[in-house]
């Protein structure tokens, strides 16, 4: 579905990613896994064509999609959580869900309060005034209004307390039933495994560990050295 | 009635009105400007030069329409639109692929635009003064109080409230606006949930410049029409939207009014210098607030 082919991204002199390739496929939840600083973010950006990448292609259910531009990324299919949210703090809950673009009527505001019970209780609320957690669930929430098949998931349990990433747990899981893809990124390795099928390990803008979660698992040397566990 | 006069001569009234009237078309300019420095973050020199070309067309599409109350309504609805058409066909062919610039430049790219709509204005309607002529309903002294001023006055006074309002419903009711106050924020975020900004910021430039068309067509009847009035406006506007917050429509509409009452009463109270007060005003209040009275979306 999504295939990430050798990227190197730049952020103005400054070579961040280098030779960067992940696959996702349809219905999967994939892990980028890495410490600060990684370059997980910056994947994710370079996907999402925000900081669209220098060298090396990407392209998602088999058309290329290097270098367009994210409005359009959103109209083909992909939804994007920044790690830092990016609530839209002066509009309501409410009005952040209502000016995503909608590609179809999969999702709409009553099916993401479904999922998400808190934010219906709040749904006039000023984004800026949501708890660390609420501007979690909305960004979320903001993203599956288009109704993707691959959601770029990055950090969501940053700054979470542990009750509530247990449930933003529970949330994703929902979501992988629903048949959508998503591409996780994480620092907390031990959240991330819960959810994950397949492991892509980044360190210094390069992935230096591919395969399956029981690779990863008795892999020691590769989560010692890169993750420090 | 009676009771107004007692307390406040008719003089006093008539600066009040006169402040009032003036408030409103700075409120109406400002407010564009504001809205396109807020959204787009463009500083738009040229505004006070669509301010302008709303006056001049006005009086064309007047005297088109010959003169008189017919005239007079196709001109101050003809106007606005006519800038606005202009405005989008400038900001699609140019601005629309410069926003990712410096402020500076475009800064100085508007600068460059005030100049060349400037000279466009010599170009089709010369250097003459020009005037539009007010319909006979609205020439007439004020009845109540028989004021000595034109019941247009209270016409322009009526007007600045709905502009308030439908500006409100904009931003705050319609998808657009929505839209426009998260891309004045976090312009990168908009586009990630799939909305074309660049679409977006068309609409609300043509929407600002309209504003500055229609301030020019409403200002039409009771001034010179003439070369130059774009750099007063301009400065006038830029200070009433810094004095009341940077992107803020009614930090524009508290400056505009602070800008407008002090410069006509200034008048009453010392006459040769009465200029100087709304400036004076100005610096006070940046003095005491200076991000501006209300919230800046800077
Ligand atoms: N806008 C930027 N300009 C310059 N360098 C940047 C920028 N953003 C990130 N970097 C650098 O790129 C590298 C990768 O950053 P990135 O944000 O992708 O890491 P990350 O894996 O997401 O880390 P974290 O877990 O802290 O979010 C870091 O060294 C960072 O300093
Ligand atoms: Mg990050």
């Amino acid at each position: 579905m999504l295939s990430v082919n050798g990227i190197h991204t730049f952020y103005g002199l400054s070579h961040i990613l280098f030779d960067v390739s992940l696959t996702v496929s349809q219905g999967e939840i994939v892990g980028l896994l890495g410490r600060n600083g990684a370059g997980k973010s910056t994947t994710m950006r370079s996907i999402m064509g925000l900081t669209p990448p220098r060298q090396g292609t990407i392209t998602f259910k088999a058309e290329p999609i290097t270098r367009q531009k994210a409005f359009l990324l959103v109209r083909r299919g992909i939804a994007y959580v920044p790690d830092d949210r990016r609530v839209f703090a002066d509009l309501s809950v409410d009005d952040n869900l209502e000016i995503t673009f909608r590609r179809n009527e999969d999702w709409n505001k009553e099916r993401v309060y479904d999922l998400f019970p808190v934010l219906g209780e709040i749904k006039s609320r000023r984004g800026g005034n949501l708890s660390g957690g609420e501007q979690q669930m909305l960004a979320v929430g903001r993203a599956l209004m288009s109704s993707p098949e691959l959601l770029l998931l990055d950090e969501p349990t940053e700054g979470l307390a542990p009750l509530i990433v247990r449930d933003l747990e529970k949330q994703i899981l929902k979501l992988r039933e629903t048949g959508i893809s998503i591409l996780l990124s994480e620092q907390n390795v031990k959240s991330a495994l819960k959810l994950i099928s397949r492991v892509y390990v980044i360190d210094n803008g390069r992935i230096r560990f591919e395969g399956s979660l029981a690779d990863f698992e008795a892999n020691e040397e590769i989560k010692k050295k890169y993750l420090m566990i | 009635m009676e009771f107004l006069s007692s307390i406040c001569p008719p003089e006093i009234l008539c600066q009040i009105l006169v402040g009032l009237s003036r408030m409103t078309i700075l409120f109406i300019v400002a407010s564009g400007l504001t809205l396109i420095l807020g959204v787009l973050r463009i500083p738009n020199i040229a505004h006070g030069s669509l301010y302008m070309i709303g006056a001049f067309v006005a009086f064309s599409v007047s005297k088109w329409f010959g003169g008189g109350t017919t005239g007079f309504w196709m001109a101050v609805v003809l106007a606005p639109f006519a800038v606005a058409l202009l405005s989008l066909v400038v900001e699609r062919g140019i601005f629309a692929h410069l926003y990712e610039r410096e402020h500076l430049m475009l800064l100085l790219l508007t600068f460059s635009f005030a100049l060349i709509l400037g000279d466009l204005v010599k170009v089709v309607w010369g250097g003459e003064y020009r005037t539009v002529q007010l319909p006979g309903s609205f020439k007439g002294p004020i009845p109540v109080e028989s004021l000595p001023i034109p019941i247009y006055n209270i016409f322009l006074v009526i007007i600045g409230p709905f502009v308030a309002l439908g500006l409100w419903f904009f931003t705050n009711k319609t998808k657009i606006g929505k839209i426009s106050r998260a891309a004045a924020v976090d312009r990168e975020m908009v586009g990630a949930v799939g909305i074309n900004v660049s679409w977006v910021f068309a609409i609300v430039f043509v929407i600002g410049c309209f504003l500055a068309g229609m301030g020019g067509a409403l200002v039409s009847p009771i001034v010179n029409i003439t070369l130059g009035m774009d750099h007063t406006l301009i400065m006038e506007a830029f200070l009433i939207v810094i004095m009341g917050g940077l992107g803020n429509v009614w930090g524009a509409l508290l400056g505009a009014l602070i800008f407008g009452l002090t410069q006509s009463l200034g008048i009453l109270i010392w006459p040769q210098f009465g200029i100087v007060f709304p400036y004076a005003a100005a610096v006070t209040v940046l003095l005491f607030r200076p991000t501006g009275l209300l919230k800046s979306t800077w």
